[in-house]
């Protein structure tokens, strides 16, 4: 119980007067991999962008490390230096170089010493295969790649907590995998994610739960076990019929 | 009914004979040329070269023409375009105390110069007031929203005339006696930095959303947002429209000679009625060109070689 870091309390988001998040309530514990699975527009992006506070909410809890991120004195810039986030279209800066995106939050945000970022961007690099690309302008990289930088400029945060928003959606179908098989590492040391995904076979192998939203609902979550070959809510079974 | 049942049987009779294959022949038969004319392959290539060419010197014809044909035209090549005049308004007549247009051009320099710097830092002043969200800003932002309203709406001319014999007659200290070179300063400043902030602004808001939650995410802070992320992509999406009122602002600096500023063209006004010969005029006007021109052949490399390869340009 004491290894929740994340937890969400019948979180409610509504733009003007459309509800996005029904009563959304989920938990993400250290070391812990939850996939959302959906239709586009059931909540998944909304929900990620929440937990960051890039969108607020309008009722309900959100507690990170056991403080609620709806308290007045909370600042939005400290919770963000905790939790990354890897967007669908990736995001690099197109006006820097490989390593001058990972670079940038570390030492712009967390004023740590430019050296050393960059020895541990390297590092970073040379672990996703792309270290001879360090100098090169994101949109010379293929789409997988510049994916890769996304989440490796996320990662030199050191974030407790890695949020995924359909990071292999925008991609060319053959650049899927290398970008999965990154996020399988991750998970397998440990990474604490939260990941939206279409990628059904990919969430049933790595997520530890698997929790499905229809419309801003969350309709049930569980084992990948569960929710793939048995799952209980007619709507659950009519959508992973219409995916597989 | 009855009418609408006629119509549509007209209708379809029409098509019918519009869709019956005429001719029966097969698709294999029908010659179908690929060649392109002979009149267009005259600019294509090479013959393309001897084209150009010819059109240019037509036109070029055209052009002196107009100097001889009309009645006027000896006088026009006399007092515009007579060598002698020509030279002698650059280089000036001491013996007469004429100022040559060449000294005159070096106030038009400086003054273009220094107000381009001035702008480019006022426009982005004014901009990030505009664009500001903060709540302590509130007074800043709508200062920087009148100020872009009033010298937008002013012709230059004006707001040149209006600070040149205005401040002088505040009688304020150093405010009132600087030279007109000076004034015509701080009033192109004022209505350029207006457009220019326009022009930032609207660079600032062509930098996708994507690129400030990204920013955003990665923890940094509104001030390092726009410094590191979006003023960088900002200012290199605005640069051809920037030089393009920096050019202008260059031309403008001809409008300080109303306030007795002796640059090249009340440089030239002077030398003109002096030797009753317009020719400092083109003297004048050539050094515009002669200025503008590289500045925008130097614009179409820049965003040619950016897009090239992202590179650092400013900032």
């Amino acid at each position: 119980m004491n290894d929740v870091i994340l937890q969400l309390d019948s979180v409610v988001k509504r733009f003007n007067d459309n509800e996005v998040l029904r009563d959304i309530s989920l938990e993400l514990r250290r070391h812990e991999v939850v996939c959302l699975i959906g239709a586009s527009g059931s909540g998944k992006s909304t929900l990620l962008r929440c937990v960051n506070l890039l969108d607020r909410i309008d009722g309900g809890e959100i507690t990170l490390f056991g403080q609620s991120l709806m308290d007045p004195r909370i600042d939005p810039k400290l919770v963000r230096r905790h939790i990354g986030i890897v967007f669908q279209s990736y995001n690099l800066f197109p006006h820097l170089s490989v390593l001058d995106n990972i670079v940038l939050g570390p030492v712009k945000a967390q004023k740590r010493k430019r050296d050393e970022v960059r020895e541990e961007a390297m590092v970073l690099l040379e672990r996703i295969g792309l270290k001879e690309r360090a100098n090169d302008y994101p949109e010379r990289l293929s789409g997988g790649q510049q994916q890769r930088v996304a989440i490796v400029r996320s990662l030199a945060m050191k974030p407790a907590i890695l949020l995924l928003d359909e990071v292999t959606s925008a991609l060319d179908p053959t650049l899927v995998g290398e970008v999965l098989d990154l996020l399988t590492e991750l998970a397998h040391q440990g990474m604490t994610m939260l990941i939206a995904t279409h990628e059904m076979s990919f969430a049933r192998d790595v997520a530890h739960e698997v929790a499905y939203l229809d419309q801003g609902v969350l309709v049930e979550k569980g084992t990948p076990a569960e929710i793939f070959t048995s799952p209980r809510e007619e709507s659950t079974k009519n959508f992973l019929s219409r995916v597989h | 009914m009855v009418g609408d049942l006629y119509q549509r049987s007209a209708h379809q009779a029409v098509k019918h004979v519009t869709l019956r294959n005429e001719t029966d022949a097969p698709l294999s038969d029908v010659p179908i040329n690929l060649f392109s004319s002979r009149r267009s392959r005259l600019f294509v290539g090479r013959r393309g070269i001897v084209a150009s060419t010819i059109s240019t010197v037509l036109i070029v014809a055209v052009i002196v023409g107009l100097l001889y044909i009309p009645k006027g035209g000896a006088t026009v090549r006399f007092t515009f375009f007579n060598p002698h005049y020509l030279w002698l308004s650059f280089v000036g007549d001491p013996s007469h105390g004429i100022d040559a247009i060449r000294d005159g051009l070096v106030t038009n320099i400086w003054m273009f110069l220094v107000s381009e710097v001035l702008v480019l830092f006022f426009g982005l002043l004014i901009a990030w007031c505009r664009i500001s969200q903060s709540p302590v800003l509130f007074p800043f932002r709508v200062l920087a929203t009148a100020f872009t309203d009033i010298f937008r709406g002013i012709p230059v001319l004006l707001v040149v005339l209006l600070v040149g014999f205005g401040l002088p007659q505040l009688q304020f200290g150093f405010i009132s006696d600087q030279s007109p070179a000076v004034y015509g300063v701080v009033a192109l400043t004022l209505g350029y930095s207006a457009y220019v902030s326009e022009v930032i602004r609207a660079g600032i808001y062509s930098v996708p959303t994507g690129q400030l939650h990204a920013a955003r995410s990665l923890g940094l802070s509104h001030p390092s947002t726009m410094r590191h992320v979006v003023l960088p992509q900002a200012i290199r999406n605005v640069i051809p429209p920037l030089l393009n009122d920096f050019i202008s602002l260059q031309k403008d600096t001809a409008l300080v000679s109303v306030l007795g500023a002796v640059e090249s063209v009340r440089a030239a006004q002077i030398f003109a009625a002096a030797d009753f010969n317009e020719s400092g005029l083109v003297v004048a006007a050539m050094f515009f060109l002669v200025l503008t021109i590289p500045m925008t052949r130097l614009t179409d490399r820049l965003v040619a070689r950016d897009r090239g390869r992202r590179l650092a340009l400013i900032l």
